[in-house]
């Protein structure tokens, strides 16, 4: 292709991307390194149905001109990336200084919102994406031993967990794991134990996101590898089974190398979807024991004061932890782009 | 179902309004009035009364939600604003009085609000900020039946309530007698308010913004939360006011300590048995021992009137809100409130919010930096009632955020 008709073939997507992602994010950096404008305070007298009392409020005039003045705020430079919300890097050198074993030292670490919330986010990741691709490829290859006739409804019941909005999933099984629910009773009874509760532990209430997680992506995994499946060439297959190969080797040594594409394509999304876990911390009201980035950025927004430079800054480094993440799988499939292209 | 008949009965008045403009006068020539508020029964009330001026020339819209804090800083700051009225707590007008989003109400009052008390009027520097209409506490709740089965009087403070729900268990009555709006955020947070207050605490040093919790009434408030939630269900971080007003309809909890404005809806006895209902009594939030207030907090709602908003519309969304708030209006719908205004006959329901006012106890700051505190409360007290953090090192963490938030947003430096 000439490099000009390259140039306007490409203009329209190059457009809606600097328009609709580029430009955005600039944005976001910009008001990251911001913070509010000093507030001007007085003391005045107020007086409500409660009697009067010496307030503090804030003197609207002299910080409409400041606001007027620079809309953004003060500019702040790096401070909100290092200030305690985010790196923290002061404070966790004082609690290193301060703890006396390594489990003392993560205990308090984990007090910082941006730390607390990027160990559940990597552990939720690193757990729920292998699940999704292990159980999803088993259940493909289940559903593709079926008898025709019963392959439709199975794949439509297996994909339901994938087309229920994942808050309303969430408080499906938020109430179902409750200790009068379904779950939470059934497991009383198991375990024994009538003062087990899902929601009351930390550890549990990571488990049951996780578990959620899985539940919620493994269908979309399924229909990618039910798919590949359709595409595995007979002859390899057969030419196995008359070598002697059993229906575990013929999976291991045909199937998977011919899936492993897809399998990348479905690391990738995994990992892009599970970092930004969100909608199961709101749904099954677990942000005492579990927060993520996504959570906080949310949690920085709404309320009273929506603080936007913190907002900004954790989607930064949000930003930043998705292209990390993804870094490794990016440069393989490059690897293999090129590999093939010459 | 009551809410269901409640919108019929909204509709149908509606309709009538259609069909005779002349029905309901609330002498609004024209106007568009868009009403945003909580959502709860005192409020669908008073909305319900705005509604009825709807008229040819005179449009009537509303939004109740739960997330209206979350929405009114950014509707009331489009130029002209998406509603004409935002209906406000003293928690709730501090950030739109910050950045100045509405209108003083002065003018309006002296031509058409005869008929408000003089403690209705919220005053800031003078001026009218909001007209308040009802008050709201959380105080307690309890069931004399149980109590009376494990041989404690009524609770006064609170170690009284402490030792009545150690007596319901070691009876085997209950396993977790206690409830309190225990859900991990904002609503945790307003429990440490209502503690650390009773317990003669202040949140930030005098005349500055600098916070000043770490010290032995928030070391006793902790306690005090941890001994309270030791009692409770162990799923109590999740407990929001549904929740726990469910708990208490199913028999489950003996002592709680919850909003007034719920009272109605449990003395109604809607989802619940004659026996429970019968038996619950409505008290004084407890003092702590040598305290003298109540250790809870006094809040009014009110409604204010969006700045960016045309001089007609002002206009119109006084009135209107006025005649949500007539007294006829308050006099029918006595049970579902403390109302401030005239026409009020108080009911078996407001009998803890009253006891707590009587008693003394403290409004909610209407600090402009205690939303910071409030959310630095919620977003820290956690780790300490689930072991992992000590009280001291909890008040720090608490502080340390608090001032990350405050410098944040220009109130420290």
């Amino acid at each position: 292709m000439k490099h000009r008709t390259f140039f306007w073939f490409i203009l329209p997507s190059a457009l809606a991307m600097i328009l609709f992602i580029a430009l955005p994010v600039v944005s976001v950096f910009i008001q990251s390194l911001h913070v509010e404008h000093e507030q001007v305070l007085r003391t005045v007298e107020n007086c409500g149905p409660f009697g009067c009392a010496e307030e503090t409020i804030v003197d609207r005039e002299a910080t409409r001109e400041l606001r007027e003045a620079r809309p953004l705020g003060r500019f702040a430079g790096f401070s909100n990336y290092l200030d305690r919300n985010h790196l923290a890097i002061t404070e966790i050198r004082g609690m290193w200084e301060r703890s006396d074993s390594i489990a003392d030292f993560t205990r308090r670490a984990m007090t910082l919102p941006f730390w607390r919330a990027l160990a559940f986010t990597l552990t939720f990741t690193f757990v729920v994406t292998p699940f999704v691709l292990v159980l999803g490829l088993a259940i493909a290859l289940g559903v593709n031993s079926l008898p025709r006739i019963f392959r439709g409804p199975t794949i439509f019941v297996s994909l339901l967990p994938m087309i229920v909005t994942p808050l309303i999933g969430s408080l499906v099984l938020y109430w179902m794991v409750d200790s009068r629910g379904v779950l939470g009773a059934f497991l009383q009874t198991v375990t024994n134990d009538p003062t087990l509760s899902l929601r009351a532990s930390p550890t549990l209430t990571w488990i049951m996101l996780i578990v959620y997680g899985v539940w919620s992506s493994a269908p979309f995994a399924f229909i990618v590898f039910y798919a590949g499946l359709q595409t595995v060439p007979e002859e390899p297959l057969e030419a196995a089974m008359i070598d002697g190969a059993n229906r575990w080797q013929r999976i291991r040594y045909v199937v998977i190398p011919h899936l492993m594409p897809l399998a990348i394509f479905i690391t990738l999304m995994q990992l892009m979807d599970n970092f930004r876990v969100f909608e199961p911390i709101v749904g099954f009201q677990a942000q005492a024991s579990a927060t993520s980035l996504s959570y906080n950025i949310f949690n920085y927004l709404r309320g009273d004061a929506a603080q936007f430079g913190a907002a900004a800054t954790t989607s930064m480094l949000t930003i930043l932890g998705v292209v990390v993440l993804l870094a490794p799988v990016l440069i393989r499939t490059w690897r293999d782009f090129n590999r093939k292209g010459h | 179902m009551n809410m269901r008949l409640k919108l019929m009965a909204c509709a149908s008045v509606l309709a009538m309004g259609m069909s005779s403009a002349a029905l309901a006068d609330c002498g609004i020539s024209s106007g568009d009035v868009s009403i945003l508020g909580n959502d709860f029964p005192a409020l669908q009330a008073v909305v319900a009364g705005a509604q009825e001026c709807a008229t040819g020339s005179v449009t009537v819209t509303t939004n109740l939600t739960r997330d209206h804090r979350d929405l009114q800083v950014a509707a009331l700051t489009a130029n002209p604003s998406q509603y004409s009225v935002a209906v406000v707590a003293n928690g709730s007008i501090v950030p739109l009085m910050n950045a100045g989003l509405i209108r003083p109400l002065d003018d309006l009052i002296e031509k058409h609000g005869s008929d408000l008390l003089p403690t209705q009027m919220v005053r800031v520097e003078g001026q009218v900020m909001a007209v308040a209409f009802m008050a709201n506490a959380q105080h307690l709740f309890y069931r004399s039946d149980v109590l009376e089965q494990a041989g404690v009087g009524a609770p006064q403070t609170l170690s009284d309530v402490l030792s009545a729900a150690e007596a319901i268990r070691s009876q085997g009555i209950m396993d977790h007698p206690v409830a309190i709006v225990s859900g991990a955020g904002w609503n945790l947070a307003q429990e440490f308010v209502n503690l650390y207050l009773g317990h003669g605490g202040s949140f930030f040093e005098p005349g500055s913004a600098a916070p000043a919790i770490n010290n032995e009434a928030g070391i006793a408030t902790l306690e005090a939360l941890k001994a309270l939630t030791g009692f409770s269900n162990p799923d109590y971080l999740t407990f929001d006011s549904n929740a726990i007003q469910a708990l208490w309809e199913a028999g489950e909890v003996a002592l709680m300590l919850h909003w007034g404005s719920r009272g109605a809806g449990i003395l109604s006895g809607e989802n619940s048995t004659p026996e429970i209902v019968a038996s619950t009594v409505l008290a004084a939030a407890p003092t702590v021992e040598g305290q003298s207030r109540p250790a809870t907090t006094l809040w009014w709602d009110g409604f204010t009137i969006a700045a960016n908003t045309s001089d007609e519309n002002a206009e119109a969304s006084f009135l209107a809100m006025l005649n949500g708030i007539t007294p006829e209006r308050i006099a029918a719908n006595s049970e579902l409130a403390v109302w401030l205004g005239e026409g009020y006959e108080p009911t078996p329901a407001s009998a803890g919010v009253i006891a707590s006012a009587q008693g003394g106890a403290a409004p909610y700051p209407m600090t402009p930096y205690m939303g910071l505190m409030h959310t630095a409360l919620g977003d820290n007290l956690a780790p300490f009632l689930q072991g992992s953090a000590s009280a001291e090192e909890t008040l720090a963490t608490i502080e340390a955020a608090y001032a990350t938030a405050a410098r944040s947003q220009g109130f420290l430096n």
